[in-house]
């Protein structure tokens, strides 16, 4: 069982309280639980990461989290792009899509959880110039980062 | 680099960021060839190994994200 241990959470706790402004919100992509397995839809993951992000949405009230079955579900996966999981869609102040498949454990729970204070406050922290021209893209972008948990 | 791909989609509505745990999509890790993390991958076409600097990222996003200037003939 996965879980966030309690001087983490209060740190976590007084992170967000300081850096957050508007509200985020989570929306995860899972699979109902089932005893019955489905070769190649069996989500090894899911439930641990459903565990990380309730545990993590309930250290601000401005973090909330929305959860959504891809199967039973799949307009909203379609809506959001989603067609694997486990699926995080982070949604605030971001004028594009900012998503994460599989579990943020390890260092990349750090990601998870300075993202949200970005998405809260609209505040990249890229540089200026970064910021021009970044405005004066034409076509889209889609950018996949590789990672592993450790 | 996972941090630096979702400010960067944070910033610019034509970005989509996904971060991708390799070891849950075996599938994706087999098309990209990835055998060592972070790396990225730029609309398909361009593959980036190891973190890269803001500014040179940058550079690989635009070489992605805009058309080429129509040189006057």
């Amino acid at each position: 069982m996965v879980s966030i241990a309690k001087e983490d959470q209060e740190k976590i706790k007084a992170y967000f309280e300081e850096n957050l402004k508007e509200p985020v919100k989570l929306v995860y992509f899972t699979q109902k639980a089932s005893k019955l397995l489905v070769p190649g839809r069996e989500c090894q993951f899911c439930e641990e990461t459903r565990q990380i992000l309730e545990e993590v949405a309930s250290l601000s009230s401005k973090a909330t989290l929305e959860v959504h079955d891809l199967v039973a579900e799949s307009e909203v996966a379609t809506s959001f792009g989603v067609e694997m999981i486990p699926a995080t869609v982070m949604v605030g102040q971001n004028k594009g899509a900012i998503r994460y498949f599989g579990i943020p454990s390890g260092y990349e729970f750090s990601t998870l959880i300075e993202d949200i204070a970005d998405l809260s406050t609209g505040n990249s922290n890229l540089s200026a110039k970064t910021k021009e021209e970044l405005a004066t893209l034409t076509e889209d972008v889609h950018i996949q980062v590789f990672v592993t948990p450790t | 680099m996972a941090r630096l791909a979702h400010k960067m989609a944070l910033e610019s509505p034509r970005i989509r960021a996904d971060v991708i745990e390799i070891t849950e999509f075996p599938h994706l890790a087999q098309r990209y060839a990835v055998r060592a993390v972070p790396k990225t991958v730029v609309n398909e076409k361009i593959q980036l190994s190891g973190a890269q600097p803001e500014a040179q990222f940058l550079q690989y996003i635009l070489q992605a994200g805009r058309k080429p200037p129509k040189t006057g003939a």
